[in-house]
């Protein structure tokens, strides 16, 4: 892909905040981020980081309270905030799809697999039913399922989970669309099927071209199939960059704690490394670095909000102590 | 499935069988219908010889087999007052009743459905809360004083509608129903609408509950997220799911809308099944209520056998071949 090219998806400033009885939750507060077409972005957070919610901020599935208060989403140039809702199911399954995290709950539990396959090609195309039926069946075929002509008229229920998150996959496919958010699509699956998915997932945005926004809390997940690696902490986007330099080289106390805390062989016997503390409420964040009650390196700095620094070669971190990994692990 | 028809059919026999000895003997401890019957100038002999005519000499196990051996050759027994078989009574009433049932499901369904759906989806609104208000009162208001109140407004203050009577009634397809007249339609309306006002309240309410339920469910935002149309989403993805608690519940209630219109039917003088039972148990008509009660009895075991049929077809998880019944 040519690095110059205009990105598929541009956020800028983007804030989601959700007006509570009890408060504003700023569940996404100011995240920018690019994703090249083609490439794989993972999205990498705790639960409550905030991840999904930004998912579902490009989509404009954010459902009251919540709202998207500012902040820009350009998708192909076309600003996404404040398009209007015909504009947005236009695009939605068909140059954007998503992939949900549970496939035992993302499918219609009433109605047929070929239902909603086709449903989702005529909602955007103008094909007569057996066309859409064949490319259904095609489109099974592609993500592994075998004799797709029976699977097309079983229910969900008549399914596995793996085969479930398959036929997700393949109608998050079937349009050919640009973008494909997949919010933890793995995360509910068997360790086998889960690399499996990830493998189809990877092998038919390679051949489409889809850029792929890939939202997990699993490093171990994106280290081996993303670009590109966003951290999230609390609403915000910590450390960004190429997969390999944060998985090799994480300069956010938060990311080195994440990867310190992923069970590996080379720590055999060794006691994991956590975390300390919680995951703050975003009702009311601390004023300054929302990590500072978690970090070892706060000082009297912290208790300003930290910018992000300079990009230097496709990197930025939001912290004022960068580090090394060897100095905490 | 067709070995769980057969099984559910046994079953209900047995309850019929049952519930037949309760009412039987039920209706033999309350009061002489002799009394009621006969001129109290008569003298003793008349009145054995009436005894003996009912057949209410007899000790009461034996007429209750009596009973028994004429049931399963469709004999219900004769009314004490017409002389006319019980049945046969019962089923003259029956087509007044069932229309007004099926008017008030109707009512249920096609008012109850869209208002719940509404206050579901857009719970903040007003027009909701009006709705939901609305249906607190259908539920806590009586049956009977909603009558008397809809008749003194429409029929008595405004005179737009007629306050007693079936009507015109007409033939089509060989059913006679006042259902086919205009006029028969305006004889319909105030009795129906009292009876459905329970059943609306009840539907809106699980509708509502259902639907709000249902949106927050992935399978709704997946399909959102698939970029369905609104119209598509609620009237495919959402209303197929919550349509299965609904269809249980109004399909077990057509049974008590039956049971129920005999409130309905005594305010409005509807010529129904209901105003019968009233009749006869006021003239001790034993034969009458027993056949009555067996009938209802009867009615409610069909359509809980309709409503598991209907349930394997709205709901695929459900195969009733498999299931122990």
């Amino acid at each position: 892909m040519n690095k110059r090219s205009a990105p598929t998806l541009s956020v800028r400033d983007l804030r989601t905040h959700f007006h509570t009885k009890v408060g504003v939750v700023k569940a996404v507060n100011d995240v920018s981020f690019e994703v090249k077409s083609g490439q794989v972005m993972g999205l990498v957070g705790e639960s409550g980081s905030g991840k999904s919610v930004t998912g579902f901020s490009i989509v404009g599935l954010i459902d009251p309270p919540g709202r998207v208060v500012s902040g820009s989403i350009s998708f192909q140039g076309e600003e996404l905030v404040g398009a209007s809702e015909e504009r947005l199911q236009k695009l939605r399954g068909n140059r954007i799809a998503m992939i949900f995290q549970d496939p035992m709950m993302t499918l219609n539990p009433v109605l047929r697999i070929d239902t909603q396959m086709t449903e989702a090609i005529r909602a955007h195309r103008d094909v007569d039913k057996q066309t859409a039926w064949a490319e259904a069946r095609d489109a099974l075929g592609q993500v592994g399922i075998p004799s797709p002509e029976e699977r097309l008229k079983s229910y969900p229920h008549q399914l596995s989970g793996g085969m479930r998150q398959r036929v997700a996959i393949a109608i998050a496919f079937i349009n050919k669309p640009d973008l494909i958010i997949a919010d933890e699509p793995t995360t509910a699956l068997d360790v086998t099927i889960q690399a499996q998915i990830i493998h189809e997932a990877q092998a038919l945005c390679r051949k489409t071209g889809t850029a792929l926004i890939w939202i997990t809390h699993d490093l171990a997940v994106v280290a081996g199939l993303a670009d590109h690696i966003c951290v999230m902490y609390a609403g915000r986007i910590v450390e960004e960059g190429k997969a390999d330099d944060i998985i090799d080289r994480p300069l956010h106390p938060y990311t080195i704690g994440l990867i310190g805390s992923v069970p590996s062989h080379n720590k055999r016997g060794q006691r994991l490394y956590q975390i300390p503390g919680m995951t703050p409420s975003l009702l009311n964040l601390p004023p300054g670095c929302a990590f500072r009650n978690r970090c070892k390196f706060d000082d009297q700095e912290c208790l300003i909000e930290p910018g992000t620094t300079k990009p230097v070669r496709g990197r930025q971190v939001r912290c004022y102590h960068p580090q090394r990994a060897e100095t905490v692990t | 499935m067709t070995a769980y028809v057969i099984r559910r059919l046994m079953q209900s026999v047995v309850v019929v069988l049952i519930m037949s000895v309760i009412v039987f003997f039920g209706v033999n401890v309350v009061g002489d219908p002799v009394d009621m019957l006969i001129n109290p100038e008569a003298d003793q002999e008349d009145i054995e010889n009436a005894i003996r005519a009912l057949g209410l000499d007899k000790p009461v196990g034996e007429q209750y087999l009596y009973f028994l051996k004429n049931a399963f050759s469709g004999n219900l027994g004769r009314s004490f007052i017409f002389g006319e078989p019980a049945l046969q009574l019962i089923v003259q009433r029956m087509p007044a009743t069932l229309e007004l049932a099926i008017a008030a499901l109707l009512m249920a369904v096609f008012i109850g459905i869209p208002l719940g759906l509404y206050a579901g989806l857009k719970p903040d609104s007003s027009t909701s809360r009006t709705i939901m208000a609305g249906s607190i009162l259908g539920f806590s208001l009586p049956t009977f004083w909603v009558g008397l109140m809809m008749i003194m407004v429409f029929a008595v203050m405004l005179g737009w509608l007629p306050s007693t009577g079936r009507g015109e009634t007409a033939t089509f397809l060989g059913i006679t129903t006042s259902l086919f007249t205009l006029n028969g339609l305006q004889h319909i309306l105030m009795p129906a609408l009292n009876l459905a006002l329970l059943k609306i309240s009840l539907v809106i309410r699980l509708t509502r509950a259902g639907t709000r339920e249902a949106v927050h469910q992935d399978y709704i935002k997946f399909a959102r997220a698939k970029g369905l149309s609104p119209h598509r989403v609620v009237f495919v993805h959402l209303l197929k799911n919550i349509l299965i608690p609904v269809v249980t519940v109004i399909g077990l209630e057509f049974g008590s809308l039956v049971a129920f219109s005999v409130v309905t039917e005594t305010i409005f003088a509807w010529p129904g099944m209901g105003k019968l039972l009233i009749d006869s148990i006021q003239q001790l008509d034993r034969p009458v209520i027993v056949a009555y009660l067996i009938i209802i009895v009867l009615m409610f075991v069909t359509l809980n056998l309709i409503v598991d049929i209907l349930y394997s077809i709205l709901d695929p998880r459900v195969r009733l071949g498999e299931r122990e019944a």
